[in-house]
């Protein structure tokens, strides 16, 4: 029996670049970065002074102070994200979507604004005065839980915190749960909202994060000889999964297919990746497997691409090892260059930049990209987008901890 | 405190610290029916009347608080 077939209907995001779809591919394909000074709160004491924030988001306005204070800024973006994509995909909000759709989110430290806010709290005033709503706006599926809320999803529900590969985990394990059908439909997406002050810092201590804060709009810089790190961004991506023959049935537009889904462990380090790249290599060659491809058809890869020095060294020699010869004549992107790193979030988002890509024939470029690595040799479209017929494209996502998640998707 | 002055301090707390619609906030509302204070709702009004009024409120004495009117009668037997 051939396997059931998974397609995308609908598409939602909030991100540095933009609030909507439309306006983050416009930025996505002019190079604009989402990139800039920190304005949501004081960074005079933290190393790093910039990241991807979102921005003209107000979740009182947006929800109703009533609800919108029940929820960390994770769930915000994630219940916005959701909203966009369901309209997308012609269902209707206001109605339960019932027991037959299910919930799969990735995000990586949850509310951790909610945390950083009850300590303060317990620190000032004792523990008499921590917020009642602390513990159900920072657990880590604190999003899931209220989209599915929102939108009545009574089918399963899932929540992955496989650090920065969590959304491309979450993508995965629903498109194999519509493809052994569990359930015809799930949302699947990713959230972070980890621009917060003692998590900046945190990541600052460990040397992840670029410090070059007299130019944060050039400061991310994948693959270019003179990158410092990643640079924090926040936001939360959504994607409508269901079925081949479900999305025919309801007649709505399909964007493309998930066709594979590979994942790994480098079961090596907590924050370094294996040399070469080894559990990446893993990880693409079983989403090649699955999706019946071969590294012959493969025309676009959203590389991880952080700005880190080893993630882009690393990514590099598992592509060259996974594609051979061929590693140099695929275009391949780091879209984090205009966004930062969407953490948790950053799956998701990416497989929707790989889903329009296909869709609109444009590949994204690298921006900031300007001095070549002799270690980092490949082709990553730098600075400019360019037009090209595409049938295929790869995500790549690692995350802290050692978690690959690469998927593949086709145009049909 | 007048009764009425305990009312307007109690309604002002949940305009502005919990975003409810002030004309909801009548003295026969129901806390969880009307104003859709659920029960972790709940633990955050008692916060907040503690601090306005400077008072503490045991959890065996919102036993029979179940509308706007209840709680401003118990504040006001308290200051």
């Amino acid at each position: 029996m051939s396997k059931r077939r998974v397609v995308v209907t609908g598409l939602g995001t909030i991100n540095p670049l933009g609030n909507n779809v439309a306006d983050t591919w416009n930025n996505l394909i002019n190079g604009i970065s989402g990139i800039d000074y920190i304005t949501s709160f004081k960074t005079d004491e933290l190393p790093v002074t910039f990241a991807g924030e979102v921005k003209n988001f107000d979740a009182n306005e947006y929800m109703g102070k009533q609800h919108a204070r029940k929820l960390d800024r994770s769930g915000h973006l994630s219940i916005y994200a959701t909203e966009e994509a369901l309209k997308d995909a012609n269902l209707d909000t206001e109605q339960r979507l019932g027991n037959g759709v299910g919930v799969v989110f990735g995000t990586g430290i949850g509310g951790i604004g909610a945390t950083e806010q009850a300590v303060r709290t317990y620190d000032e005033r004792g523990a008499s005065r921590i917020n009642p709503l602390a513990i159900t706006q920072l657990m880590p599926n604190s999003s899931t839980g209220q989209v599915a809320i929102k939108f009545g999803i009574e089918g399963p529900s899932l929540t992955i915190t496989t650090a920065c590969a969590a959304s491309a985990n979450a993508v995965g394990e629903a498109k194999n749960m519509i493809q052994n059908g569990i359930v015809d439909m799930v949302i699947a997406g990713g959230t972070e909202a980890g621009t917060t002050a003692m998590t900046i810092g945190a990541f600052a201590q460990i040397r992840a994060l670029s410090t070059n804060n007299k130019n944060p709009k050039g400061a991310c810089r994948p693959f270019d000889k003179d990158r410092d790190g990643f640079i924090m961004g926040e936001g939360s991506t959504v994607l409508i999964m269901e079925s081949e023959e479900s999305a025919i049935n309801r007649g709505v537009n399909i964007y493309g297919y998930v066709a594979g889904y590979g994942a790994s462990t480098d079961a090596h380090h907590i924050t370094a990746p294996a040399e070469g790249g080894k559990g990446a290599v893993d990880a693409m060659k079983k989403a090649l497997f699955d999706a019946e491809l071969t590294s012959d058809d493969i025309d676009y890869i959203n590389a991880h691409g952080t700005s880190t020095l080893a993630n882009d060294k690393n990514e590099t020699a598992a592509i060259k090892t996974v594609f051979g010869e061929k590693a140099y004549d695929i275009n391949i992107s780091s879209t984090k260059s205009m966004t930062g790193h969407l953490l948790g979030g950053g799956g998701a988002f990416e497989s929707l930049v790989s889903l329009l890509s296909l869709k609109n024939n444009i590949i994204p470029p690298t921006i900031n990209l300007n001095n070549p690595d002799e270690e980092c040799d490949l082709n990553y479209t730098p600075n400019i987008s360019i037009e090209k017929d595409l049938s295929t494209a790869m995500s790549n996502s690692f995350g802290f901890g050692g978690h690959n998640g690469v998927l593949v998707f086709k145009k049909t | 405190m007048e009764l009425n002055e305990v009312f307007e301090k109690v309604r002002g707390l949940f305009v502005e610290d919990l975003g409810i619609d002030e004309s909801k906030v009548t003295m026969e509302a129901k806390l969880e029916e009307d104003l859709e204070i659920d029960s972790l709702g709940i633990v955050e009004v008692v916060m907040a009347f503690e601090d306005e009024f400077e008072i503490e409120i045991d959890d065996d004495e919102l036993a029979n608080v179940s509308t706007v009117g209840q709680a401003v009668q118990l504040l006001h037997s308290k200051i």
